[in-house]
């Protein structure tokens, strides 16, 4: 395989602070921008490769289906799931898929809120990707109900019993919250790609093309108007995604937190838990972005800059995460509890002590190797760094859950879970779910948003001739710093 | 070639722009000559261009709040009376509606209705969806949504003269006026 080609004189992860970071390579303007995001939908033909890909991944994702229909005809029991470990793969997946999702809201919203001018040639995809794994992971808690014929109590539907589920249960906020932030995905991630589409209407040739990218656009005519009452939905629907991100995870964890189990029962899960979703959605982000820039030619809008931002934010929520399996691992201990001391000691040594040092491995380690800077812009150290961290947060939510279950307060109770084929194929076919949505999203949407990329170009400033505003410094620079002293 | 339909009644004026600071300074000038149905159509939201056309607030934050206020009672609403007036939960003597065990629930719904209303209340205020208008008939107009800048003066608006605007127009150094006009049916 050939490395990725990235000549010199296109590097911009050099530090000088006296300069501004040039966000966009390679002479863009706002015509070349528009083509080579655009022509991706519009003009190119369907690699061939694109078909062979999502032929294996709809593949899968009829094996995942497969494996569900085999679970509604006989029931939960074909999962590994045994007596006490009535929760397993199931929500380990589950929290895995979610966690992925914050990365795409991160960058969305809190990092517009920081006016990180970065975040413009990623956010759309990373969106994409938070909505896609929303949806692997709604699957997870709907299809393990036992029961799945009465699903519908897990909402507050008026029902025959005229009964109503229990609001001081946390997977009834569960319910409220996943809900509530793929819905608030989905209205911010349109809205966000509403100009961009009426740019592929008024580029598309054919005629059901422009028909339904015209439909999509709702009649944008780019008038200023209309930019600024969307500019201010988009600040608003930014706002109101900042707070609802750090709720999801939060209320994710209080499905363990509030309960009684050793392991689970501690007050740092909130902040741990949103800690670690960021980082694992980081790293999912990467793992399909740096191929997909590849492929797509879209080294100059997806630089190595922003790439190394993105292994900064890893290095910064790995080493919040590190730090919160030590606080773990000190407050069992200082907290005194004979109880909450031993599934800590048992996490570490105990059966699933495998699983412990996997996920120890991963995501303390990894992350921290992201100081030196030759391997926060190597793109292939980067990517295996991804892949590792991947791994690392599935197997966390695995340990806290399993460990913690597999030897609860009765020694005699004690067992331990293996998974059954049926769960590793439901686990890896909702794989082929999430990347049969990735590839028919760059197939048919604009990965990049055009026009917020447009925005964060040195040329798109009115004022040029007065200060420059690129990259990340907001033209914050003093004109006597920024030219060098030669005024 | 122009594909324009010419047969409607003049809909507007437009010129075009290729840089961000011409069109800025074109937009100063139609703002003090004292126009009222004007636009300026650009790939992107232009930074300044808002005391450049003299575009005041949106009320749409306003919306917003009354979308919040609303998801907050709704949800406060729901919780009492699902658990505390129509099915009532005795569980260990806790209180029927307890507040903080509610409030994941009402946050999200908070979080839920302003997004909705955040959402519906830009397409309201908008006009959207309109699917069918002059300037989306025009093959020219196409590239407002690509790379270049637009500034389109009403003929509606009461200061409009069909000469005199077309002179005005070309005065702020556009590449070409040209009229657009009102989509005919059949």
């Amino acid at each position: 395989m050939r490395t990725p080609q990235v000549s010199e004189a296109w590097d911009n992860t050099k530090d000088d602070p006296t300069k501004p970071v040039e966000l966009i390579l390679g002479g863009n303007d706002f015509t070349s921008i528009t083509e080579k995001v655009s022509d991706i939908v519009l003009e190119r033909k369907t690699p061939r490769a694109w078909y062979i890909a999502i032929t294996a991944t709809a593949g899968l994702t009829g094996i995942m289906f497969l494996m569900i229909a085999y679970l509604f005809m006989k029931g939960v029991g074909v999962w590994g799931l045994n007596n006490p470990v009535g929760w397993a793969w199931d929500i380990t997946n589950f929290v895995f898929w979610v966690g992925i999702g914050h990365a795409g809201t991160l960058i969305s919203a809190i990092l517009f809120l920081l006016r990180q001018k970065w975040r413009t040639s990623i956010n759309r995809f990373a969106e994409a990707m938070t909505i896609f794994a929303v949806i692997c992971a709604g699957i997870f808690p709907g299809i393990h109900v036992g029961r799945v014929w009465v699903v519908y109590w897990l909402f507050p539907l008026p029902n025959n019993q005229a009964m109503w589920p229990n609001f001081r249960s946390p997977l009834l906020w569960d319910v409220f919250a996943v809900g509530t932030y793929m819905t608030v995905s989905l209205l911010f991630w349109y809205t966000g790609m509403i100009p961009d589409l009426a740019t592929l209407r008024d580029r598309a040739k054919g005629r059901v093309k422009q028909a339904v990218y015209g439909a999509l656009a709702l009649g944008w005519r780019s008038s200023h108007r209309h930019w600024h009452r969307y500019e201010k939905a988009y600040l608003l629907l930014a706002g109101l995604a900042t707070p609802l991100v750090l709720s999801v995870h939060s209320v994710v964890s209080f499905d363990f937190a509030t309960s009684q189990i050793p392991g689970w029962h501690t007050a740092i899960f909130p902040p741990y838990f949103v800690a670690g979703a960021v980082f694992s959605g980081f790293a999912m982000v990467g793992t399909i972005l740096i191929p997909a820039r590849k492929w797509f030619g879209l080294e100059q809008i997806i630089t190595k800059h922003h790439l190394e931002n993105m292994n900064k934010v890893i290095l910064a929520t790995g080493s919040i995460v590190g730090f919160a399996y030590a606080t773990e691992f000190f407050i069992a201990w200082y907290g005194g509890n004979p109880n909450e001391s031993f599934a800590f000691i048992n996490r570490a040594f105990g059966p699933y002590a495998w699983a412990y040092w996997t996920m120890v491995t991963c995501n303390v380690i990894t992350p921290q190797l992201f100081w030196s800077k030759k391997i926060r812009t190597n793109l292939v150290v980067m990517w295996i760094m991804y892949i590792f961290v991947n791994i690392g947060m599935w197997f966390e939510r695995f340990v806290i859950i399993v460990s913690s279950l597999s030897r609860d307060f009765l020694p005699s109770s004690w067992a331990y879970f293996r998974p059954t084929p049926v769960d590793i194929m439901t686990f890896i076919g909702s794989f082929g779910l999430f990347f049969t949505l990735v590839l028919l999203f760059i197939r048919f949407l604009p990965m990049i948003a055009m026009a917020e990329v447009k925005t964060v170009m040195p040329i798109a400033d009115a004022h040029s001739g007065e200060r420059r505003s690129v990259g990340d410094y907001h033209g914050d620079i003093p004109s006597h710093i920024r030219d060098g002293g030669k005024h | 070639m122009s594909a324009t339909p010419r047969h409607g009644a003049l809909h507007a004026l437009m010129t075009d722009f290729e840089s961000p600071s011409q069109f800025m300074q074109a937009c100063v000038k139609v703002r003090d000559a004292g126009f009222k149905h004007w636009d300026a159509h650009s790939p992107f939201p232009v930074h300044g261009l808002d005391d450049a056309m003299g575009i005041r607030g949106t009320r749409l934050p306003w919306i917003v709040l009354v979308g919040g206020i609303t998801g907050f009672s709704a949800a406060l609403l729901m919780q009492w009376w699902m658990n505390a007036v129509d099915y009532p939960y005795i569980i260990s003597g806790k209180p029927l509606l307890g507040l903080p065990a509610a409030f994941p629930v009402i946050f999200e719904l908070t979080v839920l209705f302003s997004a909705f209303a955040c959402f519906f209340g830009m397409w309201g205020l908008n006009g959207m969806p309109r699917w069918h208008h002059p300037l989306l008939a025009n093959d020219r107009f196409r590239r407002a949504s690509q790379d270049r800048f637009y500034v389109v003066i009403e003929a509606r608006d009461p200061k409009f003269d069909s000469e005199k605007t077309r002179a005005f127009l070309a005065s702020l150094g556009g590449a070409v006026v040209e009229e657009v006009r009102e989509i005919v049916e059949g």
